[in-house]
């Protein structure tokens, strides 16, 4: 069975990560059509034909479809769902944005973030953010899914299929690309991040939030905090973690002053390790901590930052 | 200008989620309920639209089951005009999938002529990020996910976007479907006042089958489970201790 398979592209570069993890995901379900569309596509379709278990990659070169906005994009997937059984993305924000305008286009639901491929037709997706899981059946005559690529292993590269240029669709100009502002930090951005280091309440104010900036900086980690440091006004919004916030899965999180509220466990407890540092020793994180610290951040945060690396 | 909001009514993000022992879903009897967090500051976005005079109307409508109407009561506690209440589920257990919600809302929409539609970004309950692009992809409508920032200017709007790594903006042709991400805004607390007057504002009860939209589920739900649980690790002494279990672990 095929399998369109839309690849996410960053300023022509394929996000191969992403979009490797994607492809083992989407592997599981037939053969796997990756689709690059760009102002310039070449370079990430390239890029895309490297991943083992790809069959085919489609170049769609335009200039609509340089910053991937939804309307000429979903309209482009839909001119080739025809040919495909299944529709899928990793599920990052630039497919979020996408899949479900080409589901309703294709008049059939979206099944968003799955973590598992039970078979052609069934997926296991987190509800509530992530504190319970569900197993769908689709009765959908094209099944569009976004897959959680935190849960998949990323498909090994060594491959060379055949990359062929398709016609495109061209814009309604429904809407236009003005700006884009790449975060003004060089840490790394908080999803894909191997390492995060979040602050909670317990922090205190905006100022003390340099002792986990240094902390992430020493560990070249993101940066996350807890939505009551988000709503004391110590940390801006898009650090948040949580249900609210952002969903991360590190190999390491280490957690400051975060008492452990439910909202935030939804949004970093599958993390691989957790460390939680906290002075008080009832507080609920350390229910999930791999390793706790009962301690004043203040004193230990600095400690371990000068004593790691 | 008229703006629509849709509002679900969903578990209070606070409460702790329990699984059904029957593994047949998230039991929400006797749970406390609110209105999602993302539509909250999509309704405060549309006041203060209504506030710099942007707006004349603001319209909050909501799709589920009839206990809905608290929700919208919300809504209009903090400034809504008027709601409209589109029934479509009896039991509090069923969720209307998006698509579904996405055809009603499209019904709603044909009838007021919006030119605005503000959304959650998503619902914390079935999490799918999906309503508002489907909805505008049935309207043949512009979009605008993730909205950190909106600014309606004559035929178009400026949106900032929250996307992966930073920000984008771009300029959508209205009439246009925009969904709001967190930093938007900080949503106002509905004061007693407005909370007794909001109980006068007018609130209209319609089915899904007023507007002749199939409702019935895609997705079939085979089982609702417990995610895998975690347990606590060991509590360690001091930071040296703490620095070699993650050197032990190969974690730094």
């Amino acid at each position: 069975m095929a399998v369109l398979l839309v690849a996410e592209i960053n300023d022509g570069d394929l996000a191969m990560d992403a979009t490797a993890k994607a492809v083992s995901a989407a592997a599981q379900l037939g053969d796997v059509t990756v689709l690059c569309a760009g102002a310039d596509c070449s370079k990430a379709a390239a890029q895309a034909a490297t991943i083992s278990g790809v069959e085919k990659v489609l170049c769609a070169q335009d200039e609509v479809y340089g910053h991937q906005l939804a309307e000429p994009v979903a309209d482009l997937i839909v001119s080739l769902a025809g040919g495909f059984e299944h529709i899928t993305a990793p599920a990052t924000a630039g497919a979020k944005n996408i899949l479900p305008r080409v589901a309703a286009l294709l008049d059939v639901m979206v099944i968003s973030d799955a973590i598992a491929v039970v078979d052609s037709v069934t997926f296991e997706r987190p509800i509530y953010a992530g504190n319970a899981l569900q197993t769908v059946k689709s009765s959908d005559g094209k099944k569009v899914v976004t897959f959680r690529t935190s849960t998949f292993e990323a498909a090994e590269t060594g491959g060379a299929a055949p990359v062929e240029t398709i016609a495109t669709v061209g814009s309604n100009g429904l809407s236009t690309w003005i700006e884009d502002t790449v975060a003004a930090s060089d840490r790394p951005e908080l999803t894909s991040a191997k390492i995060v280091v979040s602050g909670g309440r317990g922090v205190g104010s905006e100022e003390n939030f340099e002792i986990i900036k240094a902390l992430a900086d020493k560990l070249n980690a993101g940066i996350g905090a807890s939505r009551a440091a988000v709503d004391s006004g110590y940390a801006p919004n898009d650090w948040q973690v949580g249900q609210t916030g952002k969903v991360v899965a590190p190999d390491l999180y280490i957690a400051c002053g975060i008492s452990g509220a439910i909202q935030h466990l939804a949004g970093m407890k599958d993390s691989k390790i957790i460390v939680a540092i906290n002075k008080d020793e009832e507080a609920p994180i350390f229910q999930v901590a791999d390793f706790g610290l009962v301690a004043d951040l203040f004193e230990a945060v600095p400690e371990l930052t000068a004593k790691l690396g | 200008m008229k703006v629509l909001v849709p509002v679900k009514r969903v578990i209070d993000y606070n409460v702790k989620v329990r699984v059904k022992p029957d593994g047949g879903g998230v039991d929400l009897a006797n749970v406390k309920m609110s209105i999602n967090p993302f539509d909250e500051i999509a309704v405060e976005e549309a006041i203060r639209l209504k506030e710099a005079g942007k707006a004349d109307e603001v319209i909050v409508v909501s799709i589920g089951v009839k206990q809905a109407q608290d929700t919208l009561r919300t809504a209009l506690a903090m400034g809504a005009d008027r709601a409209i209440l589109v029934a479509a589920a009896e039991d509090i257990h069923t969720d209307i999938e998006p698509l579904a919600v996405a055809k009603l809302l499209k019904a709603v929409v044909d009838e007021e002529a919006p030119e605005l539609v503000l959304c959650g970004k998503q619902a914390i309950d079935n999490d799918m990020n999906a309503t508002g692009q489907m909805l505008s992809a049935l309207l043949g409508w512009s979009q605008a996910t993730f909205a950190s920032g909106v600014d309606i200017d004559g035929d178009v709007a400026r949106v900032t976007r929250e996307v992966d790594g930073g920000l984008q903006t771009i300029s959508v042709r209205m009439p246009t479907v925009v969904t709001v991400d967190l930093r938007l805004n900080e949503p106002r607390y509905a004061s007693l006042p407005n909370i007794m007057k909001a109980k006068k504002k007018p609130l209209i009860e319609k089915t899904a089958a007023d507007y002749r939209v199939d409702v019935s589920p895609r997705l079939e739900i085979l089982a609702t489970s417990e995610p895998p649980v975690r347990s606590a690790g060991i509590v360690v002494g001091s930071v040296d201790e703490l620095v070699a279990k993650l050197k032990d672990a190969g974690a730094v």
